[in-house]
């Protein structure tokens, strides 16, 4: 079944088509990347599905899972970004976005927001409601903080953070949203080796226990090629292939537009 | 029962230090209530006020990140309307000299509190009026809205002449004269900030200052979390309003100038934009400053007729000291830190192992 | 109240709002220059439109210079005065936050009004008179004051002049790219620095002129004189679309004819009209958030 689709999405900037006519389908519980060459429109597509850009045309579709555990498709072309958060879609930022004057807890509190049972006058008051929900709130990001490795460093300033760990924390945030979609915008970006490796990893895991669907965006050929079920790739804003990495190896068009120019350059 | 008693118990163990604090400010209230003589009884509420107005203005400009430039006239709002209500009746038609007030109102009044309150909600009200246009735009035109409104609000103030008795103002408000009405309220204003600050709200708001489109990505609604600032501030900054009519006895158009927004926006860059206790800080520096300083204004300042000391000098002195401020202590006296137990204890070792070590290495210059 | 208005009433109250609406076209042009390219709002701009006024009323009135000596002086130090502010209270902020840049300018025009009270005193200065503007002529039964038609034409004058030193001259190139990507711009090998100078230089020029023109209509000099006409025409720039100088005069001659045409239809509104600019604001940003001309702003995530 699938969770997300896009429909003949096009999305211009004045005279420039940053994406043009984008078809995805995402299956519930998969794990699918987008790649292609840098400037494809590969970030634009997830500003589009997160709201941040409302598409010139076309429809984003996604199938929310409701309390009762029945899942009904909504068009959320055009919504806010943070209604569609609350829909049950999160992200992270390519180029890292913290908050990052606060604590690391503080950033990941602050992804709970969306599902507070208090108001403000209780928040004022310190009602045994605030109180109460202040608390869960906490455990939850602290159990969070515990999955990513980030817990030592709860009371850090964010931008104090290295580079690697304020990536994983984006996700710990992300997480705290309730997600059932997660996009993940080159999680492994600037990373060694090893440190890919283990994000490779994280998301496998996390992917399992937390019940995600995981769609992102990455340059590590490896990484896309091991974990990913379904692979997306952009040229130029529009789709030149789609299929799994078997076939995207393979793929002449794939080959000519991108792998074979990466390699040369990675190797 | 056993429990509550005990989270009680935990919580005093907890906190001893700030319900120890709490006591003593409580206590010093009650004595400079006693003893104070009226002058600087006067400069005292006047301080508490500006905390009010000065901290609410904080939760929009310093927590939230949103430049609004409204207090003059929110507080005119507050003001206006415990004047308007708590006049004596009889008093009226004597205010009301050159047109009888509207006998919709005229007959109308109403206890303290209630217009105190009233003032709070009328002008979170019109804080609603302005806020919904203005905070789903890009952030500085608020600013100029904001400032806009406060001179609207003048100049309704000035021609409604049958209910604010236009330029002549309103006098005889029946005045409040114990510290504890603006050191009461300005408490509960400070605490309740300090709560909804540190609760998921008051991290919304921060989230917004620090990055609206992270923020968004988070599920937080940028125009509701603005807003709900928007509202609070508005709303104690009418009460700020309030007790300022009451502390004065009177009120006027001119009383709410828009420079009056200038004095709260220095409190706030002084004491540190996101700083609750460097807000209150700087309400009472700056207030009592102000009364310190007035000797600037007077051309026999030190027995001796200094061409330099006339009046006006005072308030360049001030604006003065808020562009040095801006351009060389950008984060004012705390940044956006809270004066915690913590910062004093951490303060106060930096500062004595700074002193050890200067005593130090003095020492040891001595024995070469 | 509109039947009693005969068509040379009309008329008259027409040239009024026109030159009224010109001058405030002068003034608004530097709020949009600066923020098309600082994305400031300086709110210092109507206090050096208050300085230009008392350096002519002091040329004149104190030293006794010709007036046309006087006119020149007063524009030079006014952009010199517009250059200084930026020089020593904005451009050390550069890398600061923006809330610190819009403080900033909030304490310069704070400590002009201050230091102007303190120096010429709060009480009003009488700008000398200029007959031959100010004797009113008559034309086809209306009675039209000199001033009132050299207003628009002085300022349409210099709004061409303007334009054209924007879009033909290298200064002129240069602030556009600036105000279109800062960092670009700075990586081209535009002198920052230099194009934001004379930004403020040339805005504060048509300011100084602007009030020059003002005092000749409104002879009064005071302190705080600038404060609402400065708080207006930053709300003309914005109805015209903030960043954009036609449209800047655009939106200073809707607000010019807006106020001029609902004092003279609603006479008993007369006490409102400074409220006017704020409701066409209201208006404005409610319907048309980018202004009449202005361009619609992505932001890049």
């Amino acid at each position: 079944m699938s969770l997300l689709r896009t429909e003949n999405v096009i999305m211009q900037f004045g005279g420039v088509i940053a994406v043009n006519d984008l078809n995805i389908d995402i299956k519930k519980g998969e794990l699918a990347a987008l790649i292609g060459p840098n400037g494809a429109g590969k970030t634009t597509a997830f500003n589009v599905i997160t709201g941040v850009y409302t598409p010139t045309s076309g429809k984003v579709l996604f199938s929310p899972t409701d309390s009762a555990g029945v899942a009904s498709e909504i068009d959320i072309s055009g919504k806010r970004p943070d209604k569609i958060t609350g829909l049950g879609i999160a992200r992270t930022f390519q180029n890292i976005r913290l908050f990052s004057d606060l604590s690391v807890l503080e950033n990941v509190l602050i992804a709970t927001h969306l599902n507070i049972n208090y108001s403000f006058l209780s928040a004022m008051l310190r009602m045994p409601k605030a109180r109460k929900g202040e608390r869960e709130a906490k455990e939850k990001c602290e159990f969070l903080l515990e999955r990513m490795g980030l817990i030592d460093l709860k009371n850090e300033k964010a931008s104090s953070l290295p580079y690697g760990q304020q990536r994983h924390l984006e996700i710990a945030r992300a997480l705290a949203t309730n997600p059932q979609l997660l996009l993940l915008d080159e999680p492994a970006a600037g990373m060694n080796p090893q440190e890919t490796d283990e994000l490779t990893d994280l998301i496998f895991k996390l992917k399992t226990d937390f019940d995600l669907t995981i769609f992102m965006i990455e340059h590590h050929m490896d990484l896309v090629m091991e974990i990913s079920d379904h692979i997306y790739v952009l040229d130029f804003g529009c789709t030149i292939a789609k299929g799994n990495p078997n076939e995207i190896q393979n793929d002449p068009k794939v080959i000519e537009a991108y792998l074979g120019v990466d390699e040369d350059v990675e190797d | 029962m056993k429990n509550t008693q005990n989270s009680l118990g935990a919580y005093l163990k907890k906190h001893w230090k700030t319900v120890v604090f709490l006591v003593l400010v409580l206590i010093g209230i009650g004595i400079a209530d006693q003893f104070v003589n009226s002058f600087m009884r006067r400069l005292l509420n006047l301080s508490a006020i500006y905390t009010i107005v000065a901290l609410s203005m904080n939760l929009v400009n310093g927590f939230t990140g949103q430049f609004s430039l409204g207090q003059a006239g929110f507080m005119a709002i507050g003001a206006y309307t415990v004047a308007i209500f708590t006049v004596p009746v009889g008093l009226r038609s004597t205010i009301f000299y050159l047109a009888p007030m509207a006998p919709l109102l005229a007959n109308i009044q109403l206890p303290f509190v209630v217009a105190l309150i009233l003032g709070g909600f009328l002008s979170a009200g019109v804080a609603f009026l302005i806020g919904s246009p203005c905070l789903r735009l890009r952030g500085d035109y608020l600013a100029i809205a904001t400032l806009g409104f406060s001179e609207i609000i003048r100049i309704i103030f000035t021609n409604t002449q049958t209910i604010t008795n236009g330029a002549l103002g309103i006098k005889s408000i029946p005045t409040i004269n114990s510290l504890w009405w603006t050191f009461g309220i300005a408490l509960i204003v400070i605490i309740a900030c300090f709560l909804l600050i540190n609760s998921s709200y008051g991290r919304a708001f921060k989230s917004v200052r620090e990055d609206e489109i992270a923020a968004e990505a988070m599920g937080v609604s940028l125009f509701k979390t603005k807003m709900t600032a928007f509202l609070i501030s508005a709303f104690f900054t009418g009460i700020g309003g309030g007790l300022y009519a009451a502390l004065l006895g009177t009120v006027d158009p001119k009383q709410f100038y828009f420079t009056l927004t200038y004095n709260f926006l220095l409190i706030i860059v002084l004491g540190g934009m996101g700083s609750i206790s460097g807000t209150i800080i700087a309400s009472f520096v700056v207030t009592l400053g102000q009364e310190a300083l007035r000797f600037l204004d007077e051309p026999m300042a030190f027995g001796l007729d200094l061409p330099i000391f006339r009046p006006g000098l005072r308030m360049v002195v001030f604006s003065f000291l808020l562009m040095v401020v801006v351009l060389f202590y950008r984060k004012g006296l705390m940044g956006t830190n809270e004066l915690t137990w913590n910062f004093i204890i951490n303060k106060y070792r930096s500062i004595k192992s700074r002193f050890t070590k200067k005593a130090a290495s003095a020492q040891g210059g001595d024995s070469k | 109240m509109v039947v009693g208005m005969t068509l040379s009433t009309f008329l008259q109250q027409l040239i009024n709002g026109l030159s009224l609406g010109s001058l405030y076209a002068l003034i608004a042009i530097g709020y949009t220059m600066v923020y098309g390219i600082l994305k400031l709002i300086n709110f210092a701009h109507g206090d050096i439109f208050m300085m230009a006024a008392y350096f002519a009323y002091f040329g004149i009135s104190v030293f006794f210079l010709p007036w046309y000596v006087t006119f020149i002086i007063t524009i030079l130090l006014t952009m010199l005065l517009g250059a200084g502010i930026e020089r020593m209270a904005y451009r050390p902020l550069r890398e600061a936050p923006k809330t610190s840049l819009l403080i900033s300018a909030i304490g310069v025009s704070f400590l002009l009004e201050n230091l102007a009270t303190y120096l010429f005193s709060g009480k009003p200065q009488a700008f000398p008179e200029f007959p031959v503007m100010t004797t009113p002529i008559f034309v086809g039964g209306l009675s039209i004051q000199p001033v009132s038609i050299v207003i628009p034409i002085v300022a349409f004058f210099l709004m061409t002049v303007l334009l054209f030193i924007i879009n033909k001259t290298k200064v002129g190139m240069a602030m556009r790219a600036v105000s279109v990507d800062y960092d670009t711009a700075k990586l081209m090998g535009i002198k920052i620095d230099n194009v934001i100078s004379s930004t403020f230089a040339i805005g504060s020029g048509l300011a100084a002129v602007g009030a020059l023109l003002w005092c000749m209509k409104y002879p009064s000099v005071l302190p705080l004189m600038g404060v609402v006409p400065g708080l207006k025409c930053f709300i003309a720039a914005v109805i015209g679309g903030i960043g954009n100088v036609k449209g800047a005069v655009l939106g200073g001659l809707i607000l010019g004819f807006s106020e001029v045409l609902m004092v003279a239809f609603f006479p008993s509104l007369t006490g409102y009209r400074d409220a006017v600019a704020f409701i066409i604001l209201i208006i404005i940003l409610l319907f048309l958030p980018n202004g009449i001309l202005g361009k619609k702003q992505v932001e890049k995530v």
